[in-house]
C-alpha cells in the first residue's frame, strides 16, 4: 500500500499517533471514568489523597504499559514465526506455545510451593520455550522439512496434550481454579509493573536484535541458496529467530497469560501496509500490535461492565474470523 | 469354505470376513473382562462369584448398592460413550478421507462442550439437567454446520475442513473458558470437571438416555457403511457407480455429529478416542467399513472403559477423569500419525 519510504515513514508516524490515542484511552476509560485533565495532573502534580490519581498510577498506567509491551512482542514474534516457517498461519497461540506455558505454571502451582509471581513467570517462560522447541522439532521432521500443515497439526497436538494435562491437574487440585483460569485466558488487569521488569530486558534485547537482523530475514525469504550466496548464514539466522521467538512470546505469556491471535493477525495487516520488507514490517507490526492489544483491553472493560472479559477471549473473538479468512484464502507459503 | 459370511435381508446385505469376526469376538470378550474388573475393583473388592450372581439377579444384598448403583452404570455408560466416539471418528475419517480427522480435532466436541457449559452456567438450576444432552447435541450440530459452510468453497477440501475446524475449536474453547471465568466458583468447578471428560456419577438413567442414540445411529452407520467404501474411491468414481455422494456424505456426517454430541453430552469432552479407535481398528480388520464400524465401536468402548477403570482405581482417593488418560494415549499417537505421514 505504501510504495516508497517517505509514505512508509508518514504511515508509521500516523500509527504512532494512533498508538498514543489508544494509550490515553486505556488510561481514561473504564469502570471509573477519569477525565483527561485528572490523568494529566497525575503526572505533573501527583496527589495521593485523590482517588483518581491513585487509580491512574497503580492500575491504569501499569495495565496500559503491559498491554503495549505484550502487543509489541507478540506481533514481532508472529512476524518472525511466519518468516521462518513461511507459513501465514504460524503464530504463538496456534502453535501451542501458550498452552505449554500454562501447563508448566499449573504443574508448578500443584507440586512446588512457589511464592512469588516472578517465580511463576520463569516457569511460564520455561514452558513456552520447551513447547516451542517441541512443536518446531515435530513440524520439521520428514523429507520436505517444515510444511505449513505439519506445523499446525503438530501445534494442535501439543496444545491438546498440554491442555488436557492442565485440566487434569486442575480437577485434582481445585484450589485457586478460578485465578489460574483467569490467568490462563490471558489478562492484563491486576498485573503490576514488578511482574514486567524481570522479563523486560530480554524483550527489549530481542526486539533490538530482530530489527538488527531484519535485512538478513529479507534475504533468507528470497531462498536459502540466494541468501547463502550473499553471505547470510541462514542456519545461524534461523537459530537466532527461534531464540527471539522464545523470549518474545514466552515473556508475553509469562506476564499476561494466553493472549492469542495477535501474532497471527498483526503481521498480515503489517504486510498489507508495507509489504514483506522486514526492516519496515517489524516496527510497523510492533506498533500495530500495541494498538490492537490496548484497544481490545479497553473494549474488554465495557462488554460486561462492571465485570471484565479476559483480554484473551477478546483477541480470540477478533482473531478467529481472521484465522478462518486466511485458511479459506489458502495456505500459500509466504 | 468361503472366507466371508454373507448377511442378506431383502435389499440389505453385506459381507463379513471370518477373520474379522474372530477379532471382534476377542474384543468383545476383552470388553466383558473389563466390565467384570470394573465392577470388582475399587475401594471395596467384590469377589467374582458375587459379581456373577448379582448380574443375574441372585446377589446377596451386601454388594447390591456398590454394584448396581455405582459401578455397573458407570462402566456401561463408559462403554456406550466409547462406542459412540469410535464410530463417529471412523465415519469422519472415511468421509473426510483424512486420517487426522476426529470429532475433537475438527471442533465438534468443542461445540458440544460450549453449548453444555452455557447450559450449566446460564440455565443450571432453572431448567431440568436432563436437557443437557440435548443442548450438547444442538451445539455439536450448529458448530458442524458452521465449519462445513465456512470450509465450503466450490466443495469442501479435507485440509480446509481440518484447518477451519481447528480455528472453530479455538474459538469455542475461548468462549467456554470465558463463561467459566465469569461464573461463580461452584458452577465453575462443576462445569470444569464435566469438561475434562469424566464418567463420575454415572447413573442407569444416563445409560438409558444414551442407549437409544448409540443403538439407532450405530446401526444406521452400519447400513450406510458401504457408501463410505464407495466414497473413498473419490467423488467421480462414486457418482459414476450410482452413489448419491452429497446426500450420503451429509447423512454420514450427520450420524457422526449426533454420536459425538451424545457422547460429549453424557461424558464431557473425552478426547482422542474418535481419533485413535478407528486407527487401531483398521490395523485389526482392514479398511472395509462393514467390519470397521463394529470394530471401532468395540475398541472405543474398551478404551474409555479402561481409561475410566484406571482413573477410578489407580490414584485413590482421587478420581482422575477418563479424558486425561485418553489424551495421554491419544496425543502421542496423534504425533506418531503426523510422523508417519511426514513425507506426504
Amino acid at each position: 500500500m505504501f510504495e516508497n519510504n517517505r509514505k512508509k515513514l508518514i504511515g508509521f508516524l500516523a500509527c504512532l499517533l494512533l498508538f498514543m490515542i489508544s494509550f490515553v484511552a486505556s488510561i481514561v476509560f473504564g469502570a471509573t471514568k477519569i477525565s483527561f485533565s485528572e490523568a494529566y495532573h497525575t503526572f505533573v502534580h501527583y496527589d495521593e489523597e485523590n482517588l483518581q490519581h491513585v487509580i491512574v498510577l497503580t492500575t491504569r498506567l501499569p495495565r496500559a504499559i503491559i498491554a503495549t509491551v505484550i502487543g509489541c512482542c507478540l506481533a514481532i514474534a508472529g512476524v518472525l514465526m511466519q518468516a521462518i516457517t513461511r507459513n501465514p498461519l504460524a503464530s504463538p497461540s496456534i502453535l501451542g506455545i501458550n498452552t505449554g506455558a500454562v501447563f508448566f505454571v499449573v504443574l508448578a502451582s500443584t507440586f512446588l510451593s512457589l511464592t512469588s509471581m516472578v517465580q511463576y513467570m520463569w516457569v511460564a517462560f520455561f514452558g513456552a520455550a520447551l513447547s516451542t522447541f517441541f512443536v518446531y522439532f515435530l513440524g520439521s521432521i520428514g523429507r520436505d522439512g517444515i510444511t505449513p500443515i505439519k506445523l499446525i497439526l503438530a501445534g494442535s497436538a501439543i496444545s491438546a496434550l498440554f491442555l488436557s494435562s492442565t485440566q487434569g491437574l486442575l480437577v485434582l487440585n481445585q484450589k485457586g481454579l478460578q485465578e489460574v483460569l483467569f490467568w490462563l485466558t490471558g489478562s492484563v488487569s491486576g498485573r503490576t509493573l514488578e511482574m514486567l521488569f524481570p522479563v523486560l530486558p530480554y524483550m527489549i534485547v530481542a526486539v533490538a536484535v530482530a530489527l538488527f537482523i531484519s535485512k538478513d530475514i529479507n534475504l533468507m525469504l528470497s531462498g536459502d541458496d540466494v541468501a547463502k550466496s550473499l553471505g547470510v548464514k541462514t542456519g545461524v539466522i534461523k537459530l537466532v529467530i527461534g531464540i527471539l521467538v522464545i523470549f518474545l512470546a514466552g515473556g508475553s505469556v509469562a506476564v499476561a497469560g494466553t493472549v492469542g491471535f495477535i501474532g497471527l493477525i498483526i503481521p498480515h495487516i503489517g504486510r498489507y501496509f508495507v509489504g514483506s520488507d522486514h526492516r519496515w514490517l517489524i516496527p510497523y507490526s510492533a506498533i500495530l500490535g500495541a494498538i490492537l492489544v490496548l484497544l481490545a483491553d479497553v473494549l474488554a472493560r465495557f462488554i460486561i461492565m462492571p465485570s471484565e472479559v479476559p483480554i484473551g477471549v477478546m483477541t480470540a473473538i477478533i482473531g478467529v474470523p481472521f484465522f478462518i479468512y486466511i485458511a479459506r484464502k489458502g495456505v500459500l507459503s509466504l | 469354505m468361503s472366507k466371508f459370511i454373507t448377511v442378506r435381508k431383502g435389499n440389505f446385505s453385506f459381507l463379513i470376513e471370518k477373520k474379522n469376526l474372530r477379532v471382534m469376538s476377542v474384543l468383545f470378550v476383552s470388553l466383558l473382562i473389563t466390565l467384570i474388573l470394573s465392577i470388582g475393583i475399587g475401594s471395596t473388592l467384590v469377589p467374582l462369584s458375587e459379581i456373577i450372581q448379582t448380574l443375574f439377579g441372585q446377589g446377596s444384598k451386601q454388594y447390591d448398592f456398590i454394584i448396581l448403583s455405582l459401578r455397573l452404570p458407570r462402566v456401561l455408560v463408559a462403554i456406550l460413550i466409547g462406542a459412540a466416539l469410535g464410530v463417529s471418528g471412523a465415519i469422519l475419517q472415511g468421509v473426510i478421507r483424512n486420517p487426522l480427522a476426529s470429532p475433537d480435532i475438527i471442533g465438534i466436541t468443542n461445540g458440544a462442550a460450549f453449548a453444555a457449559t452455557a447450559f450449566i452456567v446460564y440455565l443450571g438450576g432453572s431448567v431440568s439437567i436432563k436437557l443437557l444432552p440435548l443442548a450438547a447435541i444442538i451445539g455439536a450440530i450448529t458448530v458442524s454446520v458452521l465449519i462445513y459452510l465456512l470450509a465450503w468453497k466450490k466443495g469442501v477440501s479435507p485440509f480446509r475442513l481440518v484447518l477451519i475446524g481447528i480455528g472453530m475449536a479455538t474459538a469455542m474453547g475461548s468462549l467456554t473458558t470465558f463463561m467459566i471465568v465469569v461464573t461463580n466458583a461452584y458452577t465453575a468447578a462443576e462445569a470444569y470437571v464435566w469438561l475434562t471428560g469424566s464418567i463420575y456419577a454415572a447413573s442407569m438413567q444416563k445409560f438409558y438416555v444414551l442407549l437409544p442414540f448409540v443403538l439407532v445411529f450405530v446401526i444406521l452407520a452400519l447400513v450406510l457403511s458401504r457408501n463410505v467404501s464407495v466414497q473413498e474411491l473419490g467423488d467421480d468414481v462414486a457418482t459414476s457407480l450410482g452413489s448419491r455422494v452429497q446426500l450420503q456424505r451429509f447423512l454420514l456426517v450427520f450420524i457422526s455429529v449426533i454420536l459425538a454430541g451424545a457422547a460429549v453430552a453424557i461424558g464431557g469432552a473425552i478426547g482422542f478416542v474418535g481419533l485413535i479407535a478407528p486407527h487401531i481398528s483398521r490395523k485389526m480388520v482392514g479398511a472395509s467399513f462393514g467390519s470397521l464400524i463394529p470394530t471401532a465401536a468395540l475398541v472405543g468402548a474398551l478404551l474409555v472403559a479402561l481409561a475410566d477403570l484406571i482413573g477410578r482405581t489407580a490414584f485413590q482417593p482421587y478420581d482422575v477423569p477418563a479424558g486425561i488418560f485418553t489424551a495421554a494415549i491419544g496425543a502421542p499417537f496423534f504425533i506418531y500419525l503426523i510422523y508417519r505421514n511426514r513425507n506426504k
